[in-house]
């Protein structure tokens, strides 16, 4: 079988870092090539080297037998190399025709031929089963679709290699099982695809080979068939991994959190939550299963004040947290660990220890008389540092410099340190590694064994059907169905997900 | 990670420095230019500044309303606001004070505390409304505290003339209670007008230091100007910060007038136009990098080479809109910062 590219021995250094060190990666014809490793393991310098944005410290890369030299992506496109990014490129209020030919217009005379355009969209999108409708505006159309959007996209241009970036990270289960018929048909036709992923079940799923790279470092290349999903992340990781949580059963008791009836608008005026229920009790973890934009995100801003609640009632231990300001209902016993810690969770530019007392700083021994007492901050800081292990070189250093593991510890550790009632868990692990996540769901059931109430928000559905005891499923900003994790699958969940219906809604109820 | 952190300290020190070498050096090429010695040019500049006691004493006066209004802008800046505002109020701070200087009458020790607390009341004031307007109605700060400079300008004068006039364009003398002239500080500069406000400058700066870095409320503004979203997260009111750091930030401008009106002049003219004292109050928490320390230095060069212009003209025959250049220069190769960084990184690199 031919090699359509080879990357050998290829290093990059950053100034102080190293962040490729002599790994190969040798992409066959008509083969699905996944590239496996942690974040943070270089897999994006990788193929960004690949595209032509970074070149190669050294090594070469021959794209079909041929050494060449990637100066920028537009080489790259001519060698029929194309991306598929993880945060899709598209103009929102542009037709899905409108976009695919951004760039690359088709023109009669001055003018942009849109007629030839969607012609050829849709010859496209025909030949591989893509089912896109090129007079559709981006903004009206579902994430699974803006992806094949995407995927058109690259084919236009002539691509015969794809680079898939994480493609599965914001899609339902059901649209995932129809990349993975696209992926196929296209390999079919004689495409040749990389898939950049950390999702061993994928991997399995579709690819023939695996290239795993650990901390800049190339593992080595295996056929898929010839592997398993054990060894692929002890591969991945360098050590042996655990993944099916360790637990008890839960022995839940009253409920901690209720909510009736909650109403919440955006900007627009539209209800994004929309009449929702939910009870979460002492000792349980409820997972809320949902796609992303279901009034996930709004429902968690409502219980922590920092979104107006317009009708509906939410109380914490017979405590009507309804009306109440967020600085009350953190000191209420609510915890949260938000979902975009980058934004919400940090003050980047803070150190660590500052970062630890966030919400703490005008409480004793942290100030008195509105003089802050830096040696106790640092103390704590020091503390939580090492019961968490949070790797970072002092307490004095920018939550900037850490990564993204150890920021999402830093959090963890002060979120759980204020022995809350209610520790609300919004995609804690999302852009983790194996181990961060091992961690960070042992902490999570730890502090449901201390008999706290738990509430798990993610879009992974292994997340949630992994850790939780029960299941929510949110859809279109109400709970649709709640289930039991022991009694349900991927498939029912997805289903749930979707809108539709299920013949065992609300048995665990 | 530590050897990084501490080589972003020294580029932090460093930048600045250079910026200032820079300007220098580039004012040098324009002396070389229109055909003078920039060697003779910049010693006048400098014996006009430090040459004798009373350019000294001048220097300081100088420098004490740039400090306090460099610690206006910087103390916005830590909070995330831009204060364009510092001018508008330093005037009306300056009216503040010497209005309470002229028509009240008090033993110095109510009379002098009073008059500078009515000036830094009256920034505050100044300061509150684009605070409160950006706050409620999202409103930009900048733009409102432009138009603020231009209200607060023809108001005072208006005030003057219509109330306070007294000949000669101006305000009567404040009471010598409320005065902070000096004689002994005076007598030690050979007469300059030198006077005990650049005692209040200097605690003015430990006073930003402390309430930044040592408070609760410095925190919550350092936390509101790093990140909005997280503050609001942590239970912080974001809203009630912004414009907190706005009246901060005029009462120290409003300081900065008074020190005009009872210190240097002991009256106020009607203004003709800016004084300009606020716009290089910008300048000055810029090149000072928003830092006590920093705000003190650069506000020490910016009066030296603005004390110093008249004796280059006099001693070296350069006009003094040189130290103008000079000074937009060093303003123009800071603000260029990320140009020398790059300069600063490379030649770290070679030397590697």
């Amino acid at each position: 079988m031919n090699n359509v590219i080879e990357m050998n021995n290829i290093r990059r250094e950053f100034p102080g870092i190293v962040a490729n060190d002599n790994i190969t990666l040798q992409l066959r014809q008509g083969e699905i090539h996944a590239l496996l490793g942690e974040n943070g393991a270089g897999k994006s310098t990788l193929m960004n080297i690949l595209f032509g944005l970074y070149q190669p410290t050294k090594g070469e890369i021959k794209v079909r037998g041929e050494i060449v030299n990637i100066t920028d992506p537009n080489v790259a496109n001519q060698l029929g190399i194309g991306m598929v990014h993880q945060h899709f490129m598209l103009v929102d209020n542009f037709t899905v025709a409108e976009n695919i030919i951004l760039g690359a217009e088709p023109k009669k005379g001055a003018k942009i031929d849109i007629k030839k355009a969607e012609k050829d969209v849709l010859e496209l999108s025909e030949k591989y089963g893509l089912k896109v409708d090129p007079r559709a505006k981006i903004e009206d159309i579902s994430v699974g679709m803006q992806q094949r959007v995407e995927i058109v996209k690259t084919l236009y241009r002539g691509a015969e290699i794809l680079i898939f970036d994480e493609p599965t990270a914001a899609l339902t289960p059901q649209e995932i099982t129809e990349l993975i018929q696209i992926m196929k048909a296209l390999v079919k036709e004689g495409k040749s695809i990389i898939l950049i992923t950390h999702k061993l079940k994928e991997i399995m799923a579709v690819c023939d080979r695996c290239t795993v790279i650990r901390r800049g470092k190339g593992i080595g290349t295996v056929e898929v068939a010839e592997s398993d999903p054990d060894s692929l992340a002890a591969m991945m990781v360098g050590r042996e991994v655990n993944f099916t949580v360790e637990r008890e059963e839960a022995k839940p008791k009253e409920p901690v959190l209720k909510v009736n009836d909650l109403v919440v608008q955006d900007v627009r005026k539209v209800p994004v939550v929309n009449g929702l229920n939910l009870e979460v009790k002492a000792g349980e973890i409820l997972g809320i299963a949902g796609v992303d934009g279901n009034g996930q995100s709004e429902f968690i801003e409502a219980i922590t004040g920092l979104r107006k609640i317009d009708s509906g009632k939410i109380t914490l231990n017979d405590k009507d947290l309804t009306a109440l300001k967020t600085r009350k209902i953190t000191e209420s016993g609510v915890a949260h660990i938000p979902q975009d810690r980058h934004k919400h969770g940090l003050v980047l530019d803070f150190s660590v220890a500052e970062n630890i007392v966030l919400q703490t700083y005008y409480q004793k021994p942290y100030s008195k008389n509105k003089i802050m007492n830096f040696p106790a901050i640092f103390k704590k800081a020091n503390e939580l540092i090492e019961e968490y292990d949070v790797r970072t070189p002092s307490e004095h250093t920018q939550a900037r410099a850490l990564s993204g593991g150890n920021q999402q510890k830093a959090i963890i550790a002060r979120e759980i340190d204020r022995s809350p009632d209610l520790l609300i868990a919004a995609q804690p692990t999302r852009g983790l590694d194996v181990g961060a996540i091992e961690f960070i769901h042992r902490k999570l059931i730890e502090e449901r064994d201390k008999g706290r109430a738990v509430l798990l928000v993610s879009l992974e559905l292994d997340e949630v059907l992994n850790v939780s005891d029960r299941i929510a499923v949110i859809y279109e900003g109400k709970i649709v169905a709640v289930v039991n994790p022991k009694e349900t699958d991927e498939k029912e969940l997805g289903l749930l997900m979707a809108g539709g219906k299920s013949k065992r809604v609300g048995e665990a109820q | 990670m530590i050897h990084k952190w501490l080589n972003d300290r020294a580029t932090n020190i460093l930048v600045p420095i250079l910026a200032v070498f820079l300007g220098i050096l580039v004012g040098a090429i324009i002396m070389l230019f229109i055909g003078q010695n920039p060697i003779t040019g910049y010693w006048a500049l400098l014996y006009g500044a430090f040459g004798d006691a009373y350019y000294f004493g001048e220097m300081l006066r100088m420098m004490t309303p740039l400090i306090l209004a460099g610690l206006a802008v910087a103390f916005a800046f830590r909070t995330g606001l831009f204060n364009i505002g510092v001018e508008g109020q330093l005037i009306v701070g300056w009216f503040a004070s010497v209005t309470v200087g002229v028509l009240i009458e008090a033993p110095m020790i109510i009379h002098l505390p009073l008059a500078i607390l009515a000036g830094a009341l009256a920034g505050a004031l100044w300061g509150f409304i684009p605070g409160f307007l950006k706050a409620r109605f999202y409103v930009h700060e900048v733009i409102v505290t432009i138009m603020l400079n231009y209200v607060a300008l023809y108001v005072c004068n208006y005030l003057i003339r219509t109330y306070l006039l007294v000949p000669g364009e101006r305000t009567d003398r404040i009471s010598p209670t409320a005065s902070l002239q000096s004689f002994f500080l005076q007598n030690l500069t050979d007469f300059s007008r030198l006077h005990y406000g650049f005692f209040i400058a200097i605690i003015a700066c430990i006073v930003l230091w402390f309430i930044l870095w040592k408070t609760t409320i410095g925190f919550e503004l350092r936390a509101v100007g790093y990140n909005k979203h997280a503050s609001h997260y942590a239970g912080m009111n974001v809203n009630r910060n912004i414009v907190l750091s706005m009246v901060i930030s005029g009462a120290f401008a409003g300081v900065a007038g008074a020190m005009e009106g009872l210190g240097t002049f002991g009256y106020m003219s009607i203004l003709s136009g800016f004084t300009g004292t606020g716009f290089d109050g910008i300048a000055v928490a810029l090149l000072g990098a928003n830092t006590s320390i920093g705000v003190f230095l650069a506000a020490g060069l910016f009066g030296a080479l603005k004390i110093g212009a008249p004796n280059m003209q006099a001693a070296a025959g350069i006009p003094p809109e040189l130290v103008d250049i000079v000074i937009a220069l060093i303003i123009f190769f800071v603000a260029s910062s990320y140009l020398i960084r790059i300069v600063i990184n490379r030649l770290q690199k070679e030397e590697k």
